[in-house]
């Protein structure tokens, strides 16, 4: 036995060290992705056998204008979401200063990053709440009445990206202090003696070195916005009559209240597609900077 | 240096340039500002309306008491901290093995494996909803506490792996043949010579997974219904509809959700945004 274990250690140990992690991520992860687009040939409603119905689904969620409602709000996320990048910038380049106590402000700003989702759900809902929440407070001290947000099908999904983006801009920021670190200081030095100042020195010779940083900015912030849950699952169950659905809410709905587990794959699968084509760009944008770099 | 820096000199330029940026930061917290003030008032002076006004009493130490005797937060609080710190150690401990073979041996293959953990990182957890709801039912893990650690502990490990790898993969080659020419066993080389050497990049990770995990809201909906399972995650989600403008103690409830992760990234904030740099492929 410790023979057989000597003659073929070399191969057995990197073998048993990374099994455990290869065989638990295949088979929660891995396999169950795949068994969604199976599951998504079938109508099942989780407890009776499956039964196939080919791309029906697939045939019945394309004509589902909630689908439609959906799929617009999940646009009105990644364009909305599209602001988290410059807007960590801003906020990046604001507390760059090297002056004492900036260092404490500066993770203040971070604060919005931690915050389960959840919490941060329930903190913009108080916001928005009509009549006594932050929101009812400002407008009434320029004497309006604002709008119930929450309950406005034109407000509601602006509303909630707008909470959500909190937290995705603090993100963005620290990405971006990383990045404005890492700065060459001759190039900025070269461009002050050509006599390069504020937006142009930015525009020109700083934005151009941070290019791998909003790259990775702008990735974080497509997957986050495709993946919204959370928030509207605790700002508005997807309400007030829908309006407010994303495909990622209206899966879990259409699975878990109403058990509807094939259907619910087949949306899962039309994200997971839209997802995938995103991840195809990005790994070939950065296969391409990887060529171009080295 | 850009922005330009301001000199030393310009004194008063520095302090108004504090003031401004304090005078941002208010707005930016402004919305946290208003929980945490809301978490202080009595529940005489939310019913009666009286929100932003000057309180008539302070309902502090009522509030806190009150989500913590006469809600299961308590409950929650424990099985969030239950879930979370096996689900830390246990991506810890596969990440660094994976991490170390995919670092240091080259196979066929290697670069696929790599892929996939990093891959099935970028899948939309829906995808995953359905099977793994029904994997923990049939293995009777359904609305247990073991069935949220498995699953944050496989789905994790992704990002881990791909973490560690990197951290590994930079360590000097010399430092491998020495050991190797001490005679030193592969597994001895990790326990002895990488493990000493990734601290930073393990203490880097753990918080950042302490957050992911503590966060987590939708698997907590998916597998767990019961009170005595739940995380505080998916608690809050609930009390919010049971005190539905109890806005003072809704208020002291999500204060006590978010205060872990935030304490823990200000006792730790350099490794947690080195860490947050370093991984932020993940998304």
């Amino acid at each position: 036995m410790t023979k057989l274990w000597r003659r073929h250690r070399w191969w057995l140990t990197p073998t048993l060290l990374i099994l455990p992690a290869a065989v638990l991520f295949s088979v929660v992860i891995l396999a169950s992705a795949v068994e969604s687009l199976w599951i998504s040939l079938h109508e099942w409603d989780g407890f009776s056998p499956m039964v196939w119905i080919g791309l029906g689904n697939y045939r019945e969620l394309f004509a589902d204008p909630q689908f439609y409602v959906s799929l617009k709000n999940n646009l009105i996320w990644l364009v909305m979401f599209m602001l988290a990048p410059p807007l960590g910038l801003a906020i990046a380049l604001l507390v760059s200063q090297k002056i004492r106590g900036m260092r404490l402000l500066k993770s203040l700003f971070f604060i919005p990053l931690v915050l389960a989702s959840v919490a941060v759900g329930v903190v913009f809902t108080w916001v928005y709440t009509p009549e006594f929440g932050l929101l009812a407070l400002i407008f009434r001290t320029f004497g309006a009445t604002a709008p119930a947000v929450l309950s406005d099908e034109n407000f509601v999904t602006f509303a909630v990206v707008i909470a959500a983006l909190w937290p995705q801009i603090a993100f963005c920021m620290v990405l971006y202090l990383a990045g404005l670190n890492n700065l060459s200081e001759d190039l900025i030095g070269a461009g002050r003696v050509d006599g390069a100042r504020g937006w142009n020195m930015l525009r020109h010779i700083v934005l151009p070195q941070l290019t791998q940083v909003t790259f990775i900015a702008i990735a974080v912030t497509v997957v986050g916005a495709l993946r919204s849950f959370d928030m509207v699952s605790v700002m508005t169950s997807g309400g007030p009559f829908g309006s407010s659905e994303v495909l990622a809410y209206q899966m879990f709905e259409q699975s878990i209240f109403s058990y509807r587990f094939g259907y619910g794959a087949a949306i899962a699968s039309v994200l997971f597609v839209i997802m995938a084509v995103f991840i195809a760009w990005y790994l070939t944008r950065m296969i391409r900077a990887d060529e171009r770099g080295g | 240096m850009f922005p330009r820096p301001i000199p030393e000199t310009a004194i008063w330029q520095r302090r108004l340039y504090v003031v401004l940026v304090v005078g941002i930061l208010i707005v930016w917290l402004a919305p946290l500002f208003a929980i945490i003030l809301t978490s202080f008032r009595s529940t005489q002076d939310v019913m009666g309306g009286n929100l932003w006004g000057w309180p008539t009493q302070f309902g502090l130490v009522d509030n806190y008491t009150a989500v913590f005797t006469q809600t299961p937060m308590a409950r929650y609080f424990l099985n969030s901290l239950t879930i979370t710190i096996p689900s830390v150690i246990g991506v810890l401990i596969l990440s660094t093995l994976a991490g170390f073979v995919l670092a240091r041996y080259r196979f066929r293959g290697n670069m696929l494996v790599f892929a996939l953990f990093v891959g099935g990182n970028f899948l939309p957890h829906q995808i995953m909803m359905i099977p793994v709801r029904d994997l923990m039912v049939r293995l009777n893990l359904y609305d247990t506490m073991s069935a949220l650690i498995i699953f944050h502990i496989a789905f994790q490990t992704g990002f881990a792996t791909l973490f560690m790898r990197n951290f590994i993969a930079a360590l000097p080659g010399e430092l491998f043949q020495a050991a190797r020419a001490e005679g030193a066993t592969p597994f001895q080389t990790l326990v002895h010579v990488v493990v000493p050497l990734v601290r930073p990049a393990l203490a880097a990770l753990a918080i950042l997974l302490f957050t992911f995990i503590w966060n987590d809201y939708f698997w907590a909906v998916v597998l767990t219904i019961s009170d005595t399972v739940k995380p505080v995650t998916a608690g809050l989600a609930n009390l919010r509809g049971e005190w539905i403008s109890a806005w003072n103690l809704i208020s002291a409830g999500t204060i006590v959700v978010a205060l872990p992760p935030v304490a823990m990234f200000f006792l730790m904030q350099k490794h947690f945004i080195t860490g947050l740099t370093m991984g932020a492929v993940k998304g």
